[in-house]
Formats: structure tokens, sequence, C-alpha cells
């Protein structure tokens, strides 16, 4: 085996969004060695795109709230789904996590008495999210990487994980390459976090960012780790949908939030048409009402516009395909209205969501607070991830830690606004505290080279074909594939047609091609992302055609209604003993009882 | 559909020179949609960095005909494309590859400065009390996405190289930030003259020019941090008020007295002399 630059640490985390730099500076904290490994430069992960802000029952602005009221909010969202012990931990744990945010600088919107302003979202109760503006995961990435470079944390800029090394069944290290020369690298580590976040770019419409291809989905189900709900992925309903090349760029919920309404071309708010038996005790029934909730009347109830994602998302799909979408195949979101409520509308609206207005000015020639936006259903999160232990984050491989959009279990069939940048905090926080823990408690494993080797002729194989399809096309096509075959609205046939499809581009990936030298390949990398996103998107298929009903983000066109026998039931993605993707049913834990009795309470 | 050329730069760190793309272009398009286009159809190797796509991360900054500009947000009917638009990397990095330039300094440069270090809690249960109007002029630093944009633009590092001597922009921005948050204790003015060299900035405002943050940096950052560099080390009043007194006058106002009434809305930080910005002395 050649030899390649080798680095070791106690800890090494994978991904630098919100999860792995809260876990870095967590393990960080606890005296143990901590290298960080990510796609892009420090500070461009995914989270700086998170507009709307970090959920957490602080009660500053309405003192109703507190965890029991978010830990049944959470529960309810995931449609009873989640991991009962994580939406536990989350609810409890969240305002510390925000706390510790501004105890290291960051600046949130303030209240009249000068404590940290929450903001109305969907699903949730109360206002509940912290929040700067419309550009809450930009404080929150920037306030971590600032804080975390003065921790003795290693960073590895533009660095991508290529293989989990395993050793007698535990996570030993990993194998890498670095893109600027495109050398590779391995590194030693008792311990290892995936932080690597989703895996929209499986998807032609989307939010998400190039990187992310469902790294950490991928490596850990390779490292024979379970994938749990991979079937639930969430389309928020509001991304941009003109001009084209702005399609799937998100609108935040938090227009919405401060007062902005759905229409449709007829001008009718139909979300008032479908609201839903889980929610409708809690839900407006008249615009009124709705409007006077935004302004926070505590006893208005809150609009239909702020129920929870993947309904608004199927909601647009209906009027689209019934005719009474926008022109350009989308609805109307419209803020602009609240002129008629509200004096220096204009000035609020600017105020409240300065880069939405900036980015649909810029990129659309609209101005948001004198014309509505055409916005339509955008790939956006995954709800689906590495099935982990929910105290200490750990995955079925020992060793191996997730959090994050990676992981799974907080958000179940559906996850709310917010949860995510509170779940990348509390969960980041605890795998990076039990990651340190696992390593003060084990000896360095071995690296076995011969994986290393494998992994780094697989990695050279596209330098070496010739006249093998390009690795764009084939990226091109496998998201036109789950675009149509797996997206909102699903059937069994057509993710069986998805499912022989993608059989068929893998094999073409084994062929694929790629021109050039190893420098800042581009070309190259995208070679390298296809076997992930082949992965994921498998994962996905498999998983919703075995939940052969609609439920949360899941929506089976032909299973439309909820069986109560799989609301008990939860679906984990395993490699077999042959290679072969094997999907197992697991029941879902049992909510203790005193849990339960919140849930009971707050229905 | 109508076609336009783009004329990219295409090299390493030893030799590169432009070359010309024709491409279909759309309404809506940026110069990113078209460079992806390129890259997708003719030139899979081309090297490039991006993530957001919408001004949010600050990744794909380039000189688009010459101006420093994030592609992902110049749009293509804000360009004339009867002639070849030039793409090109940012010029006060090191080269790469194609439109990657070695950024790598900034980030080493960062690390130079004292982190945050807040004042003891105010409240029993850990927490602080700020109000909205004094956080706001922190919050339009806060905004930065760091694109290097105002870095690359800077004369100081682009025609100078004072990369030894020299923060730039967007980290006297940073200075800034922290300087002027109002739980920040800590002391960055000597950094501010001697290790960051903030006199070398001659306020031409190119920087503020080119932010697509449209952060106000000369005059808002940059000016009053000279103020206080001068206030600190050239003032004879205060150096004589520092001689008798012993110690750091012009950090006396660092910490913002807080009323003690617990009423709503009282608990409201008084910045004291450092309310001032460019205009106010």
């Amino acid at each position: 085996m050649p030899e390649y630059q080798t680095h070791s640490y106690d800890v090494l985390v994978i991904g630098a969004g919100g999860a792995g730099l809260r876990a870095a500076i967590e393990a960080s904290s606890m005296g143990v060695s901590v290298g960080v490994i990510c796609k892009s430069l420090l500070g461009k992960a995914h989270t700086v795109m998170a507009e709307g802000g970090i959920a957490a029952a602080m009660g500053n602005v309405d003192d109703r709230d507190n965890w029991k009221v978010h830990f049944a909010d959470t529960m309810r969202g995931g449609q009873y789904l989640s991991n009962w012990r994580m939406a536990e931990l989350h609810a409890k744990e969240a305002p510390e996590c925000v706390r510790e945010l501004e105890a290291w600088g960051a600046l949130f919107d303030r209240t009249q008495d000068g404590r940290i302003l929450q903001r109305n979202f969907g699903g949730h109760k109360y206002p509940r999210l912290a929040h700067v503006g419309d550009r809450t995961g930009l404080e929150m990435i920037r306030t971590l990487q600032d804080h975390g470079i003065h921790q003795g944390i290693e960073v590895h800029m533009e660095s991508t994980v290529l293989a989990l090394l395993t050793d007698d069944g535990r996570v030993t290290g990993v194998f890498g390459y670095e893109r600027e020369r495109g050398r590779f690298l391995t590194f030693r580590a008792k311990a290892v976090v995936l932080a690597t976040g989703g895996i929209g770019r499986a998807y032609k419409i989307t939010s998400n960012s190039w990187e992310y291809t469902g790294d950490g989905h991928a490596l850990a189900y390779d490292a024979g780790a379970d994938l749990l709900d991979m079937e639930f992925v969430q389309f928020h309903p509001t991304g941009m949908i003109w001009p084209p090349s702005v399609c799937g760029i998100l609108v935040t919920e938090g227009v919405r939030g401060e007062g902005g309404v759905l229409r449709n071309k007829e001008g009718r708010r139909f979300m008032f048409d479908d609201i839903p038996e889980l929610y409708r005790a809690q839900t407006a029934d008249n615009e009124e009402e709705g409007w006077r909730y935004t302004q926070g009347d505590k006893d208005a109830r809150r609009p239909p516009e702020l129920l929870t994602r993947d309904h608004i998302a199927r909601c647009i799909v209906r009027q689209i395909k019934e005719g009474r979408g926008s022109p350009h195949g989308g609805v109307f979101l419209d803020i602009s209205w609240i002129k008629a409520r509200l004096p220096n509308a204009a000035e609020h609206i600017q105020r409240k969501l300065p880069s939405m207005y900036h980015q649909f000015k810029e990129l659309a020639d609209i101005d948001i607070t004198k014309e509505p936006m055409e916005v339509g259903p955008t790939t956006h999160y995954m709800m689906g991830g590495v099935k982990v232990d929910g105290d200490t984050q750990m995955s079925t491989v020992p060793g191996l830690f997730a959090a994050g959009e990676c992981a799974a279990g907080l958000h179940g069939a559906n996850r709310l606004g917010g949860n995510s940048l509170s779940d990348l905090l509390v969960f980041g926080k605890r795998a990076g505290r039990y990651a340190a823990c696992f390593a003060k408690e084990h000896r360095e494993g071995r690296i076995d080279n011969a994986l290393v080797s494998q992994a780094a002729a697989r990695a050279l194989a596209p330098f070496e074909r010739n006249n093998g399809t390009g690795p764009y096309q084939i990226q091109q096509k496998l998201q036109e594939i789950m675009q149509d075959l797996v997206g909102i609205v699903r059937t069994e046939s057509e993710m069986k047609q998805a499912l022989a499809e993608i059989e068929e581009l893998s094999r073409r990936t084994s062929a694929v091609s790629v021109e050039g030298n190893r420098e800042y390949n581009n070309g190259w990398h995208t070679a390298l992302d296809l076997p992930n996103l082949l992965t994921v998107s498998e994962a996905i298929a498999r998983a919703a055609i075995e939940r052969d009903e609609s439920r949360g983000a899941h929506f089976r066109e032909d299973r439309p209604a909820k069986n109560a026998e799989l609301g008990k039931i939860s679906m984990v993605v395993r490699r077999g003993p042959a290679g072969k993707m094997l999907v197992h049913r697991e029941p879902v834990p049992e909510i203790p009882p005193e849990l339960k009795q919140i849930i009971e309470e707050m229905k | 559909m109508a076609t336009a050329t783009f004329r990219i730069w295409r090299g390493d760190r030893e030799k590169g020179r432009f070359q010309d793309y024709a491409t279909s272009v759309s309404e809506g398009m940026v110069v990113l949609d078209a460079v992806h286009r390129i890259q997708a159809e003719q030139a899979n190797d081309l090297s490039l960095r991006w993530n957001c796509k919408a001004g949010k991360c600050g990744s794909c900054s380039a000189e688009v005909n010459g101006m420093p500009k994030l592609m992902c947000m110049t749009r293509l009917n804000t360009l004339r494309l009867d002639q070849p638009v030039t793409v090109e990397p940012m010029r006060s990095f090191p080269l790469i590859k194609d439109l990657v330039t070695d950024v790598s300094w900034n980030f080493r440069v960062k690390k130079t400065i004292k982190k945050f270090n807040p004042r003891p809690p105010d409240a029993p249960d850990g927490t602080w009390r700020m109000a909205q109007q004094d956080i706001d002029r922190v919050q339009e630093f806060r905004k930065c996405i760091e694109c290097f944009l105002c870095q690359d633009v800077c004369h100081v590092l682009r025609e100078h190289h004072y990369f030894d001597e020299f923060a730039g922009p967007r980290y006297f921005v940073h200075v800034a930030a922290l300087e002027m948050h109002p739980l920040d204790t800590e002391d960055r003015l000597e950094d501010l003259k001697k290790a960051h060299g903030v006199g070398y900035c001659n306020i031409t405002t190119c920087c503020r020019k080119v932010c697509p943050e449209h952060i106000t940096i000369t005059e808002n950052a940059i000016i009053p941090l000279k103020e206080r560099v001068v206030d600190e080390f050239y003032d004879p009043v205060t150096r004589l008020f520092r001689l008798f007194q012993g110690k750091k006058s012009g950090r006396s106002a660092k910490r913002p007295e807080l009323k003690e009434d617990t009423d709503a809305g009282a608990k409201t930080a008084v910045p004291g002399s450092y309310s001032g910005s460019a205009g106010a002395r």
C-alpha cells in the first residue's frame, strides 16, 4: 500500500455545519484531540441557508411555553413516529443551547425587555423560534465557527471522506481526499461523528447545495449501520419557481410566520379549505383570527398557513394539479397584503425578512413589499438517516456517532420548522460529548490497509476509463428519476420503476469516466458522489414501497389513508450479508406513561 | 434560445489563459448557471466553488467583466451579451485552478483576532439583556458572508500585497462587530493599530462598493475603529488622563451601564462614548 498522509485524532467529525461544529466544540472541551473534515470552506456549510430560527421553549414571548408543549408539538408533527427520548431531550435542552450561542457572541433579535425574541412557526403552539431576521443559520454557523477556531480544533477544509474504516466491527478511522491537490488522506480516530447533512441533491428541484449527497447516510450504510425512516423526505412547501434558474431556492416559512398568506390564481386562501383533524382545534377558522395570531394575540389560533409542511406542500400540489395555480406553475405567497393592516408595512417586511426581500429583488425582479411571490414545493430536508441511540447518538456500529440531518429519530414522519437548528445544537453537543467519552474508554484501533487500497483504487478508476458516461449526466438522470417517481406523491408501480432505473444507473456509474487530472477536479468529485446518491435513492424508494400507507411527508396515492398498524412501525434499511439492501420493520419504542400523559394533556 | 459567449480563465499555479465557451442562455439566468452549464456540457474538470446559489454562503466569488461579484447573484440581463462575458478568479489571492483561489490567508488572519469575551450575565439565570437598538449596528456587520470580495478589491492587498501587516476590510468588520458588541469586554485596539494595520486603510470605500450584503464597511466599521485607535493612542487629553489614572481611560466606556430598573424595556444599555459613528465627532 502506498503511504498516504495520515492524521490521528481521538474524535474525528465529518462535516462542519451546525451539528459538526457543535460536536467538535463539545468534544474538544472534554480534553480530547479533535479533527474536522469538511467538503467546502469553513463556514459555507448548508446551515448558512437556514432562515427561520431555532426552536427552543424559552417562553420569552409567551410564558405559557415550556418543554412539555415543545415535546408534544414535535411528537404530533412527527405523527408519533419520533424517538420519544430524542424528542424529550431536544425539548428540554434546546433553550440552554440557544443561551450558549449567546454566550459565544450570537446576537439574536430582542424583545422589548431585552431578551431573545421568538417568532411563530408552523406546528409550534407558541412563538418559539429564536432568530436573527431571516438569516439565523448564518448567525449560528458564524458563532460556532468563530468560537471553534480558538478551541484547538484542526479543520481539514475542502476534503471529502470516501470510506469509513472498520476493524472487528468498530470504526477505527476514515479514508478520504483533499480537493486542492487531489491527494489521498487517512485518518485514525477512536470515535467518528457523522454530521454530513442531507440528501437533497438526489432530487431535481431542491433547496440544498451540491454538498447534500447523502454521504453520511451512505458511509454508515456501507459500514454496516442501520438507517431509519428513509421514506420520509420533507418537501418544503415554498420554494422559488421562477425564473427557472432559481427554481427550488427556499422561501422561508418566516414569511408566513409574519403574516404571509397563500392564494391560488382565483385569489382564494385555499389553506382554509383543508385543515386536518389532528390540528383543527388549534387552527383559526377565519382570516381575522389568523391575522391576530401572527400579531401576537394570545387568544387567537394560528392561521392554516402555519400548519405542518407536509400538509401544505400537498395542498399546493393539489391546487396546481387542479388548474388553480399561478402562471409559472406554483401558487401565490403574499406578504405585501399586510400594508392594509400595518403602517410602514414595507419597512417592516424589509426588517423582518431582509434576505427574502433581497433574494426576490435580485433574482426575480419582484418587490415582495408590493407584489406576491410565486412559490412551489422544493426538496428540503431528510427526516431519515442513521439510526442512533437517543442519549448518546451512537449508531449501531460501535464508535460511529451521527448528529443533525444525517441522523434519524427526532423528526419522525415530518419535521417542524425550527426544529432542525435546535436538533443540530442539542444532538451535535451530545454526539460530541459521548464520542469523547468513547474515545477516552477505547484504544486506537487498527487501520485495515486492504480497505484503504480498495477505496483508493475505486476512487481512481474513473480516470482509467475512456468514453464512459460523464458524471453530470448520470447525476441529472438520477435527479429526474427521483423527482418524477419518488417525489411528493408516490405509487408503488412508479417506485418499482425507479428502482429498476437506479439499478441501471448504478451499472453506468461503474463505467463513468472523468477528464483532466486530480487537482481540484469538480467532475471527478461529482463522480465520487454518485455512489452515495445512488445508495440513498435506493434506500428511500425501498422504504417508501414498504410503507404502504400515507403518513406525514410520505404520501402514497395508491394508499392514501393511514394504517394504524404502521403507525407503530419504523422502516429500517440495512445491508444484507450478500450486499443486497434489505428493509426491516421494527416497532417504534413505547412512549413511557408520564410522556404519554403530556401528549394527551396538550391535545 | 439565445447563445452567449463566456471567456473563462483556465489555468493552474504555473500558467493559464482565457478560453471562450458558447452556451445557451435563458430568462433569469445568472453567471453561475452559465458556468455550470459549461462545466456539465463542455468542461467537466472546470474548477469553481459554489454552495447555496442564493447569495448566502459567499463561495462563488469571482471577477465578472473585471468586477468582483458573486456569480450566483449576477444576472445575465445586467451584462452585455453581444460581447464575451469574462469570468476570472479573484486576483488578490494565489490561484489554485481555474476560478478557485487559495483564500486560506483569510482564515489565518481571523485566528489572530481576540475572541468574544462577554461580561458576566445580567440575570441570575445566566442570561443577558440587550436592547434591539443597541445591537442593530452590530447585526449589520454580522450579515457578512465571508465572500472575501472586499479583500479582493482592497488596494492594500491587491496592489501592495501587505498580507503580513494588514488584516483587510473583512476583518475590520469582524473586529467592529466584536468591539461594538454590547456584551464584549475585550480590548483589540492595540492589535488593530499594530498587527492588523488599520492605519493602512485610506478609506477609498472600494470594499463597501463591492459588498454583496451592502454592509457599510468603510463608514460604519472602519472609520469608527480608526477613531478609537486615535482616541486611545494619539489623543493628548486621554494620554494625560491615563498618566494620572494609571489605566487605559479610553476603555472606560467599553462596558455599557445598565439601568437597574427591572420594568419591561428599562434595561437599556447606554452606549456611552461609543454611540457615534463617523459623523458624531
